[in-house]
C-alpha cells in the first residue's frame, strides 16, 4: 500500500484558509497524508515541498482571485523541475471560462465553492486507483 | 386566568406530541447549533425590569429613537482595479443614493507590499482597489469633498498608513484632520484569529493600533479608529455564539491596551465600533445583535467604569454573509441578502452593506451592485420595519435566545482569560481551533444534508446560466506597476528617505509613529516601503497553523 | 528482486509508473544531489519497500556521519518554532541541515496532516535544507526503523546536520530517543501543571532539557521543579542541563546549541558514543529480522490454507510459528 501524499497550500495573498483545511481534514480522513503548507505560499516554494515530500498530489487554494496567474505558475514550475508527474487540482472562487482555461494548462481538475467532500475524495481515488487506501 | 392559561400549555403540548413530525432529517437547531424549542411562552421570559431603547443596557437600541430620527447609513463596500475605476464606481453610487463611501483595497495593498514588489503578481486590482502611495490615494478621492462624506477603510496591518494616507489627501483638500468622519477597520487582532492578513507579531501589532487610536483621539476626534470584526471570525466558520465571544474579547483586549497606554477610558472608547455579520439564521442573527449591546455596556459601565453613556454604546456596521450566498442559482442570493439585511435592521444596525447576488463569483457589476442597494432602500422606504423601534422587543422567543447568546459569550470569556487574554489565546491557537472545528461540522452536516443549501445539497438544477462577472483587465497590473515606479522617480527622494529613516527610529523607541508614518506618507514614500522600514525592526509572523 | 517481504497488496513497481522519475534513474539521480530522487528513497523506506535496496547497496556514506539531534515535547510547547531557529542557526555556521517531522497519524483511517514545514517557511528555498514530513502510519516498530534508514541516506546525502521533531504523544518521544545522539525535551511554562505534565520515562531520555517561551510567568517555577526531579533520578555521567530559550525572538538558541555539542563531546570521550552505536545496530538488527519473520509468518498462513486450518484447530501459534521459520524461505 502506497498512501497518497498531497501538499495542501494557500498560494497568492489572500488568508481565507476555512475551505483549505476543511479540505484537509476530509482527506485525512479519507486515509490521505496531508502535507499543509500554510499561507502564502509562492509557486517556487509549493513545487519545491512537493519534491521534498515526495508528494504525488498538489492541492492549491485560493480567493484572491489571482488562480490565472499562480496556478499555471505552479505548472510551469514542475515543468522546470522535471516533475510534471504530480498532478495538481485547484479549489475556490473560481469561474467556469476559467476553470475551462485552467484545465487546458495543466491543472487536472478544480472544484469550487459548494463542492461536497465527498466529489473531492472520489476524484482522487479515481486518479489513484491503485494507491489509494 | 393564570391557571387556565397553564392548562392551554399543557393542552398545547400534548397536541404537539401527538402530532407527526417532520422526518427529513433536517436540524431544527440554530444554523450554530443552539437547541430551540417549538415553541416559547412567558415562562421563556426574562424576569427582568423592562427595558426601552437609548437606555442601559441598550438591549432595544442606543438611539431612543431608533430609525424614526435616523435611518441607518447604507454603505456599500467596492473598490478594484485602479483609482481611476474605482473614482468613478464611487461617484456613481453617491448618486445613486448611497449615503457614505467603503473602499475595498486589493490584496498587495492589504498585506503591506507594493504593486512592484513579485508576490503581488496576479493579484493587483483583483479584491479592491490598488493603493501604492499617497498618489493613488488622491486619484482615488479625486473630486469628492472629504469634508462632507463619511469613509471607511477596510485595511489592518497597514492601516495607520491608509489613514494617514487619507488625512494628506483632505489637507490638500484644504479640509482639517478634526473635521473628518469615518471608520478604519483597523483590528488586528481577527487577523491572527481568522483573516490571517497580520504581518508583524501581535506585540508591536497592538502597539500600532493603540497608536492610531490615541492619535486620532486629539487629531481626528470624529473618527472612529478601529471597527471590531466578528464578520470575519464567522466568515471563518465561527458560529454565531463565537462571533459575538471573540469579538467583544477582542473589543476589551484593544481597551487594556489603550488603558495600559495610559489613556482614559472616555477619551477613546466613545469611538470604538463594531463590525458584525448578518447570517441567513435570523432570529439567532437578532438575537446576537442585540445581546452584543447589552454585554459590552455592561462590561464598559461595571468592569471598566466608563463614566459617560456614550462609552457603553456599542455601534455596530453589519454586512451580509458572504459565505452563505452560492455560485449555484445565484440569483437567489438576492433573496439570502433580502433576509440578512432584515435581521441586521431588526437588530439595530448602525450601517449595512448588502451584498451583490455576484460576489461569491467575483467584483459585483454596476448592475447588481445598484440591486444590493436597492434592497437595502426597499427595507429602509417599502417594507414599514422601519417604524417601530425594536420591534421582536418582548418577543418570548427573542428575548430567550438573546439572553442565551450572552451566557454562551460569558462563558468563553471566562475561557479566554483562563488562558490569560486573547494574545495568549490565539499563540495558543484556542480560537483558531474552534474555528475550524466549527466549520468542519457545519460541512458535514451539509455533506449529510443535515442542513441545506438550496442549489447546493438539494433543489439543484442541472443547466446553470452564467451571470456576467465582471473582469478585471490584465493590462492593468502593467500600468500600476508603472505608475508606483514613477511615483518613485518623481518625489523628493531626499526627503522621503529622511522620513523613513526617522520613522525606524522611532519604531525601535516607544514614541507615537501616527506623525512619523504621515510624515513618510506626504513625502510619498511607497506603503510598501514604509511597512518594510517597521518589518525592519518589528519582524513578521507566522502563526501556528492548527488544521 | 524478491519482495518477500513487501507488506499489501500493490506491486512496489506500480509506484514507478508515470513517473519522471524512474527507478533506473534514482541512483543516479540520487548521487547527482537531486532532492527529489532523495525523497523518493525516504519514501521507499518509509513504507518498507525493498525496491530501496538496490540504491543502498550502491550508497557510501559521505563524510563524517552527521549529528543527530531529536526535538520532543507536547503540542504548543513550540518545538517547531525552536527547530526553525537551530536550523537558521546552523544555517548561519554553513551547516547543511535535514530536519525529519515526525507525526503520529490517525490510528482510525491511516490518514494525517503533517503541519510542521508551516514554521519553517524561511527555509524554503534554501537549498541546503531538506524538511521531510513523516507519518508514522503503519510502521509495527513505530518510526525508529524508517527514521534511522532515512538518517542514513541522508548521510549518504551529504547532509551535515539532522534534526529530528516529534510530538511528544504516545510513545513518538521515546522512539526519537531511540534514534537521535542528543534528546531534546522542550517544556513551556504555560502548559497546565508545568512539571507534572512530564511523562514517566521522559526523564531518562532526556540529555538536555529546554523551558521554552522563558518570557513567560511561571518560568522560574519549572526550572526549579525540574531541578528537584533531576535530583532524585539515577546519577550518570551526564547531567542534563536545563536552558531557557525564547524561539520566537531566537533568544538561547546559541546556548542550546553549544549544550547539544557539549553533549556530543561527551558520548565521544566518554565512549558512551560508540557504545550506543553499537546497541542501536543490534537492537535495529532484531528488529528487522521480526519485520522480515512477521511477514513471512503472514504470507505463509495467506497462502497456506491447511497450515492456517491446523492453527486455528490447535491453538498453537508457538508451534506454527516456529514450524514456518523453520521452513526458510
Amino acid at each position: 500500500m502506497r498512501p497518497v501524499r498531497i501538499i495542501v497550500a494557500k498560494v497568492g495573498l489572500d488568508g481565507h484558509d476555512r475551505g483549505v483545511k476543511v479540505v484537509a481534514r476530509a482527506l485525512r480522513d479519507a486515509g490521505y497524508e496531508v502535507i499543509y503548507t500554510g499561507l502564502r505560499q509562492t509557486p517556487e516554494m509549493v513545487v519545491d515541498a512537493a519534491l521534498q515530500e515526495d508528494a504525488q498530489v498538489i492541492g492549491l487554494s485560493i480567493h484572491s482571485g489571482a488562480h490565472m496567474t499562480l496556478f499555471p505558475a505552479v505548472v510551469q514550475e514542475l515543468k522546470r523541475r522535471k516533475a510534471t508527474d504530480i498532478v495538481v487540482f485547484g479549489g475556490g472562487i473560481i469561474p467556469d471560462d476559467d476553470v475551462a482555461a485552467l484545465k487546458k494548462q495543466g491543472v487536472e481538475q478544480l472544484f469550487t465553492p459548494g463542492t461536497p467532500l465527498q466529489e473531492i475524495v472520489d476524484w482522487l481515488r479515481k486518479r489513484f486507483p491503485e494507491e489509494s487506501r | 386566568m393564570k391557571v387556565r392559561a397553564r392548562d392551554s400549555k399543557q393542552a398545547w403540548l400534548e397536541d404537539f406530541e401527538s402530532s407527526p413530525a417532520r422526518d427529513d432529517g433536517i436540524e431544527t437547531s440554530t444554523i450554530s447549533g443552539i437547541p430551540l424549542k417549538p415553541l416559547y411562552t412567558t415562562d421563556d421570559l426574562p424576569r427582568r425590569p423592562e427595558e426601552f431603547p437609548g437606555q442601559f443596557p441598550y438591549t432595544r437600541g442606543i438611539h431612543p429613537s431608533g430609525y424614526r430620527g435616523r435611518l441607518w447609513t447604507m454603505r456599500q463596500f467596492s473598490g478594484f482595479a485602479t483609482a481611476e475605476e474605482t473614482n468613478r464606481r464611487y461617484k456613481y453610487l453617491l448618486a445613486n443614493g448611497q449615503t457614505g463611501l467603503s473602499v475595498a483595497f486589493d490584496m498587495p495593498t492589504l498585506m503591506g507590499q507594493d504593486s512592484d514588489a513579485p508576490t503581488s503578481r496576479g493579484e493587483i486590482g483583483h479584491c479592491g482597489v490598488a493603493i501604492d502611495s499617497l498618489a493613488d490615494m488622491e486619484t482615488l478621492f479625486d473630486g469628492i469633498p472629504l469634508g462632507d462624506i463619511t469613509t471607511s477603510m477596510t485595511i489592518n496591518s497597514p492601516a495607520a498608513i491608509l489613514l494617514c494616507m487619507y488625512i494628506a489627501v483632505a489637507e490638500e483638500q484644504g479640509v482639517p484632520a478634526s473635521t473628518l468622519g469615518g471608520t478604519l477597520q483597523n483590528d488586528i487582532l481577527k487577523e491572527f484569529i481568522a483573516q490571517k492578513e497580520f504581518i508583524f507579531p501581535p506585540a508591536p501589532s497592538m502597539r500600532l493600533v493603540v497608536d492610531s487610536i490615541e492619535y486620532c483621539a486629539k487629531e481626528v476626534p470624529q473618527w472612529n479608529t478601529i471597527s471590531i470584526s466578528g464578520y470575519h471570525i464567522r466568515e471563518a466558520g465561527s458560529t454565531a455564539a463565537q462571533e459575538l465571544a471573540f469579538t467583544l474579547a477582542d473589543g476589551m483586549a484593544y481597551v487594556d491596551a489603550c488603558i495600559e497606554r495610559g489613556m482614559r477610558i472616555d477619551d477613546f472608547a466613545p469611538r470604538l465600533s463594531f463590525f458584525f455579520d448578518a447570517h441567513i439564521d435570523f432570529f439567532e442573527e437578532i438575537a446576537k445583535f442585540r445581546a452584543a449591546r447589552r454585554i459590552w455596556a455592561r462590561w464598559m459601565r461595571e468592569r471598566y467604569g466608563a463614566q459617560q453613556e456614550r462609552s457603553w454604546k456599542l455601534r455596530f456596521h453589519t454586512q451580509t454573509a458572504g459565505v452563505s450566498l452560492t455560485a449555484q442559482q445565484p440569483e437567489l442570493n438576492i433573496a439570502r441578502t433580502a433576509i440578512e439585511a432584515l435581521a441586521a435592521v431588526l437588530g439595530g444596525t448602525q450601517s449595512l452593506h448588502t451584498n451583490a447576488m455576484d460576489e461569491v463569483l467575483a467584483l459585483p457589476t454596476d448592475k447588481s451592485a445598484r440591486i444590493a442597494l436597492r434592497t437595502q432602500q426597499l427595507l429602509a422606504y417599502e417594507s414599514g420595519v422601519a417604524n417601530t423601534i425594536d420591534p421582536l422587543g418582548g418577543s418570548y422567543f427573542i428575548e430567550a435566545l438573546t439572553d442565551e447568546m450572552e451566557r454562551q459569550a460569558e462563558s468563553y470569556f471566562k475561557r479566554i482569560e483562563a488562558l490569560g487574554g486573547v494574545i495568549p489565546a490565539i499563540e495558543a491557537s484556542f480560537f483558531q481551533k474552534e474555528i475550524a472545528d466549527a466549520a468542519f461540522q457545519y460541512q458535514q452536516e451539509l455533506e449529510q444534508k443535515r442542513r441545506i443549501m438550496i442549489g447546493v445539497n438539494d433543489f439543484t438544477v442541472d443547466e446553470e446560466v452564467p451571470i456576467e462577472i465582471l473582469r478585471i483587465d490584465p493590462k492593468l497590473e502593467s500600468q500600476q506597476i508603472a505608475r508606483v515606479r514613477e511615483v518613485r522617480r518623481k518625489r523628493d527622494n531626499a526627503r522621503c528617505s529622511n522620513a523613513l529613516t526617522g520613522l525606524r527610529k522611532a519604531a525601535a523607541g516607544s514614541d507615537n509613529l501616527m506623525p512619523y508614518i504621515l510624515e513618510a506618507v506626504r513625502a510619498y514614500a511607497t506603503e510598501g516601503e514604509i511597512m518594510n522600514t517597521l518589518i525592519e525592526v518589528f519582524g513578521i509572523y507566522t502563526e501556528q497553523a492548527v488544521v | 528482486m524478491a519482495s518477500w517481504w513487501c507488506w499489501g497488496t500493490t506491486s512496489p513497481y506500480a509506484f514507478w509508473a508515470g513517473s519522471e522519475l524512474n527507478e533506473a534513474d534514482l541512483e543516479t539521480r540520487f548521487r547527482s544531489g537531486d532532492t527529489r530522487a532523495l525523497a523518493r528513497a525516504i519514501s521507499l523506506v518509509e513504507r518498507r519497500d525493498p525496491s530501496v535496496r538496490a540504491l543502498e547497496a550502491t550508497l557510501r556514506p559521505k563524510g563524517q556521519a552527521p549529528g543527530v539531534v531529536g526535538f520532543t515535547g507536547a503540542p504548543g510547547t513550540g518545538k517547531s518554532t525552536l527547530v526553525d531557529g537551530v536550523v537558521a542557526l546552523l544555517r548561519k555556521r554553513e551547516n547543511s541541515v535535514a530536519v525529519l517531522a515526525t507525526d503520529p497519524n490517525s490510528p482510525f483511517t491511516g490518514g494525517a496532516i503533517l503541519g510542521d514545514r508551516i514554521r519553517m517557511q524561511r527555509h524554503a528555498l534554501d537549498p541546503k535544507v531538506f524538511i521531510r514530513s513523516m507519518g508514522a502510519r503503519g510502521h509495527l516498530g513505530g518510526l525508529s526503523l524508517a527514521t534511522r534508514e532515512a538518517i542514513r541516506l541522508l548521510w549518504a546525502f551529504g547532509f551535515d546536520q539532522v534534526v529530528i521533531e516529534t510530538v511528544g504523544v504516545g510513545q513518538s518521544e521515546l522512539e526519537v530517543a531511540a534514534v537521535a545522539d542528543t534528546t531534546v525535551v522542550v517544556l513551556t511554562p504555560n502548559l497546565g501543571d508545568g512539571v507534572q505534565m512530564i511523562k514517566a520515562g521522559i526523564l531518562e531520555i532526556a540529555d538536555i532539557f529546554v523551558v521554552n517561551k522563558a518570557d513567560l510567568d511561571g518560568h522560574a517555577r519549572v526550572v526549579t521543579e525540574l531541578r528537584s526531579m533531576l535530583s532524585l533520578a539515577p546519577k550518570g555521567n551526564w547531567k542534563p542541563p536545563i536552558l531557557a530559550t525564547v524561539a520566537a525572538r531566537q533568544d538561547g538558541l546559541e546556548d542550546l546549541w553549544e549544550a547539544v555539542l557539549a553533549h556530543r563531546r561527551h558520548l565521544e570521550s566518554s565512549g558512551r558514543g560508540r557504545q550506543l552505536a553499537e546497541q542501536r545496530l543490534r537492537d535495529e538488527t532484531a528488529e528487522v529480522a521480526a519485520e522480515i519473520a512477521r511477514e513471512r509468518i503472514r504470507r505463509a498462513l495467506a497462502d497456506d490454507p491447511a497450515l492456517s486450518a491446523r492453527l486455528l484447530d490447535t491453538g498453537t501459534p508457538y508451534g506454527t510459528a516456529e514450524e514456518i521459520l523453520d521452513r526458510g524461505r
